[in-house]
């Protein structure tokens, strides 16, 4: 079994992870102001997502976190992602 | 068995935890996702009244502070505990100039009479009252977990100074570092889905 | 071994006396004792409560209350039931006191949280009472709380759900703790693959905890928000939509059954195997089935909603994925009766209602299978048919499993034995009365009586007079089992540490157990369910 010592992240890479979280905010917030039709909310929630990823795999460590973590963290997506779209057999053929 | 202090097993409840948080937000993004779906345009209208460079400030404000919270547990690992304490104080900071630009947001909107059930929401389109309620529910959930968040980030500081969390017993740091992290994750969706959609 | 005290003699932490000992500890064994008492004050309140429902339904017309009161009345009972009674009941009695104990280890991995539970059981319960005597009395929505109703109504629903909303918490961090404890409690030298079945069930059941009961927090909190701001969310005069309620709801309440019924399938898995003297057919299957049936049932919840007004195309996908939840459960019911299957059975007052679990669990099933068929499911709809269905499955199922854990579990908790002959009167008054109680009410379902309706019309009367006879008999046969079960404490016959020839850890310590449940690092057997040892013993 593994000691519980989690994985030490350096301040460059923290650093580095917050830069690349600032650059894609700033990326979505300057892509609100054009009209990309109907590719604006599939862009815009990827650019959310990939910003969640960032925060999840290194300021939470989920990277170096044990595998029960890991899956059952998919999990819970897993279940609200299926919350959200079985809502929509309902929903979206009314 | 007994004695040693299990870290991981710590981490494995507060993941376990944030898990409900997760869920509990995600109960209104269902809402969300499903009045989205039957008033877009309502949803695109209404979203350009919220002011984009307050919600983009508070994005940044979050990042910073998650960025700083992570630091600092870098920090004590390193056992320079001033420097961690410091990063404490900074996160703390942004999570206190969130709220009052929140404050300040939520201010004018009620200025403007946009507020559940006020007298100039009671004629207004289905899906602009929607949007509204929609947008003061899921803000005001996450901002009482900004405060919860910050609490605990203070009581952090505080077990810090008085070396209470020190390099080889993390586990309060760790775990309010992660509600944190839930706390910026949270926000990093709210924003998109009411400041920027369309 | 009677040189080792008990865990009644040593309070945790220790220094501890008297009334503090027991609401200040973080020993698993007393809280899960705590649960008992408080869940059984729950369980005959509400089964009161029941019985006087049913009196009132014996004539046509006004019998015992009036048609307000009656509203608030199977409100309170539909309410205790779930969230004081068939939710915590297994898992936060008999889980705390042997999940630990099964996985041979001392206590749950967050003793402290596991109080704090237990607290917020206590003060949820103690706000439903509140929210009886103000602001309106308590509400008359029924436990479902659906909206617009529950938002208009005079009745004080704000403080019942959020009696509601505290106990969802009790039960999710009941289910954290345990969940914690399995992956870094378990003894060292215990796999997977050889954990017992009620310990799996436990952990099945404490994921559904985990990420259902949040949905349930957050709807109720929305209630809570709608009646006190009016946001007008689910109002559809002003663009909410009533159905998106009915969805939240159903998404927490319907894993929530398994909620309710996996705790109770492992409490049989556990008594069938020890008094057929045999290994479990198909451990492996039960294991998977109770994870399969966590999965599926977290699919179908809609399969409440086919009269709501929904589209059609979610009636068709939904009722077509609850047959999916049919097939685990098929899976455990055929394992357990292929275990007795040649056994060499000893009859037992927890064997005897494990079987009647079974049975009426069977029942229970086949019968949610016609109300998971879309068509046949818009003729009984809100008909007593549903009643007679839920209660073959949460009383006959959940209900009966909890009866026998407590039989099961009774000596090893407090090391005293109970009169088996009155046990079996009990067990068999009881489900004659029941039978007699329920099955009417599938009749009356198919004639059109609706339920939670006052009054009938006089062809539903026959009926109506039989089941509150079955109601009288259900109830002094619960009574004589209770009773029987509290007279040992009386004739004090003291309990070996194996009575029954189990063969998990809880019955290789003393009954009742040490402070730290074991001496010494337990032994694991390769296969939990392996009677060699104790066959060559006898």
């Amino acid at each position: 079994m593994d000691s519980g010592e989690q994985h030490l992240s350096s301040f460059l890479s923290l650093a580095l992870v917050l830069a690349a979280l600032l650059a894609l905010t700033g990326l979505t917030v300057a892509m609100s102001y054009v009209d990309l039709g109907r590719f604006n909310v599939p862009l815009t929630l990827g650019i959310a997502g990939t910003k969640v990823s960032l925060v999840l795999l290194y300021f939470m460590h989920l990277r170096y976190e044990n595998r029960a973590v890991v899956y059952s963290f998919l999990g819970t997506i897993g279940f609200l992602a299926i919350m959200i779209s079985f809502t929509f057999w309902d929903v979206a053929f009314r | 068995m007994a004695g040693g202090h299990d870290q991981t097993g710590s981490r494995i409840g507060m993941w376990l935890f944030l898990y409900t948080e997760i869920i509990l937000f995600g109960g209104l993004f269902v809402l969300y996702a499903a009045y989205f779906h039957e008033y877009p345009r309502a949803f695109a209208e209404n979203g350009r009244e919220l002011n984009r460079v307050i919600g983009a400030a508070n994005t940044v404000l979050l990042l910073i502070s998650s960025f700083t919270v992570a630091a600092s547990l870098t920090a004590l690992r390193q056992r320079a505990q001033r420097l961690c304490m410091g990063l404490l104080a900074v996160s703390l900071g942004c999570g206190a100039l969130f709220l009052v630009n929140k404050y300040f947001e939520w201010g004018h909107k009620f200025a403007v009479g946009l507020y559940p059930n006020s007298p100039a929401m009671a004629g207004a389109p289905a899906g602009k009252n929607i949007f509204f309620g929609l947008y003061y529910v899921i803000t005001g959930l996450h901002g009482l977990h900004v405060l919860i968040g910050m609490s605990l980030l203070a009581l952090s500081l505080v077990l810090v100074h008085r070396q209470r969390i020190t390099a080889d017993r993390v586990t309060i740091l760790e775990n309010s570092g992660l509600y944190w992290h839930l706390v910026d994750l949270i926000w990093i969706f709210v924003f998109p889905l009411f400041y920027l959609i369309l | 071994m009677a040189t080792t005290p008990s865990f009644f003699e040593t309070p945790a932490p220790a220094g501890l006396t008297g009334i503090k000992a027991w609401l200040l500890t973080h020993d698993h064994k007393r809280l899960g004792l705590m649960y008992l008492w408080a869940v059984l004050f729950w369980f005959a309140l509400a089964l009161v409560i029941g019985l006087l429902l049913r009196l009132e339904l014996m004539t046509m017309g006004r019998t015992i209350m009036s048609a307000g009161v009656y509203n608030s009345a199977f409100t309170l009972h539909g309410v205790i039931m779930i969230f004081l009674f068939v939710i915590p009941g297994i898992p936060a009695i008999f889980g705390n006191f042997f999940l630990p104990i099964q996985l041979g280890t001392d206590d749950v991995f967050f003793p402290r949280l596991n109080l704090l539970s237990w607290y917020l059981y206590i003060l949820g319960g103690l706000l439903a009472i509140v929210s009886l005597f103000t602001a309106g009395g308590f509400p008359d929505t029924g436990w479902t709380f659906y909206v617009p109703f529950s938002i208009g109504t005079k009745h004080n629903v704000p403080m019942t759900v959020f009696a509601a909303f505290i106990l969802g918490m009790s039960s999710m961090l009941t289910g954290l703790n345990f969940i914690t404890t399995v992956h870094r409690k378990r003894s060292p030298n215990m796999g997977w693959m050889q954990i017992p079945l009620f310990t799996w069930s436990l952990y099945a059941t404490a994921w559904v905890q985990v990420l259902a009961t949040p949905v349930i927090s957050i709807t109720l909190l929305l209630v809570i928000a709608e009646r006190l701001l009016n946001i007008g969310l689910f109002d559809p005069g002003r663009g909410g939509d009533p159905i998106l309620y009915q969805h939240l709801f159903w998404m927490y309440s319907h894993p929530a059954v398994y909620v309710m019924i996996l705790p109770g399938m492992g409490v049989v898995s556990e008594i069938i195997p020890t008094f057929s003297r045999k290994a479990i057919f198909g451990y492996k299957a039960i294991v998977f089935s109770s994870m399969g049936i966590a999965i599926a049932g977290s699919l179908v919840w809609a399969h409440h909603m086919y009269t709501s007004g929904m589209s059609d195309t979610a009636i068709f996908v939904f009722s077509l994925l609850t047959f999916l939840v049919a097939i685990p459960t098929a899976v455990k019911v055929f394992s357990w009766v292929s275990t007795l299957y040649k056994a060499s059975i000893e009859m037992s007052p927890p064997l005897l209602y494990a079987l009647i679990f079974i049975y009426l669990f069977s029942v229970g099933g086949l019968t949610g299978l016609v109300l998971g068929a879309a068509g046949p499911d818009i003729h009984v709809h809100d008909t007593h048919f549903v009643v007679a269905h839920f209660h073959f499955t949460m009383f006959g199922g959940t209900g009966f499993a909890f009866f026998a854990a407590l039989h099961f579990w009774w000596p090893k908790m407090f090391g005293i034995m109970y009169n088996f002959r009155r046990a079996y009167i009990a067990a068999t008054l009881t489900t004659v009365g029941f039978l007699f109680h329920y099955v009417p009410m599938f009749i009356l379902g198919m004639m059109g009586m609706p339920r939670r309706s006052y009054d009938y019309l006089p062809q539903f009367a026959q009926g109506n007079a039989l089941a509150t006879v079955g109601g009288i008999l259900l109830f002094t046969g619960i009574a004589l089992m209770l009773v029987n079960l509290l007279l040992s404490f009386r004739s004090r016959i003291a309990a070996p540490a194996n009575p029954w020839g189990g063969c998990t850890l809880e019955w290789t310590v003393p009954s009742p157990p040490p402070l730290h449940n074991f001496l010494r690092q337990p032994d694991i057997q390769d296969y939990p369910y392996d009677f060699t040892e104790i066959l060559r013993k006898s």
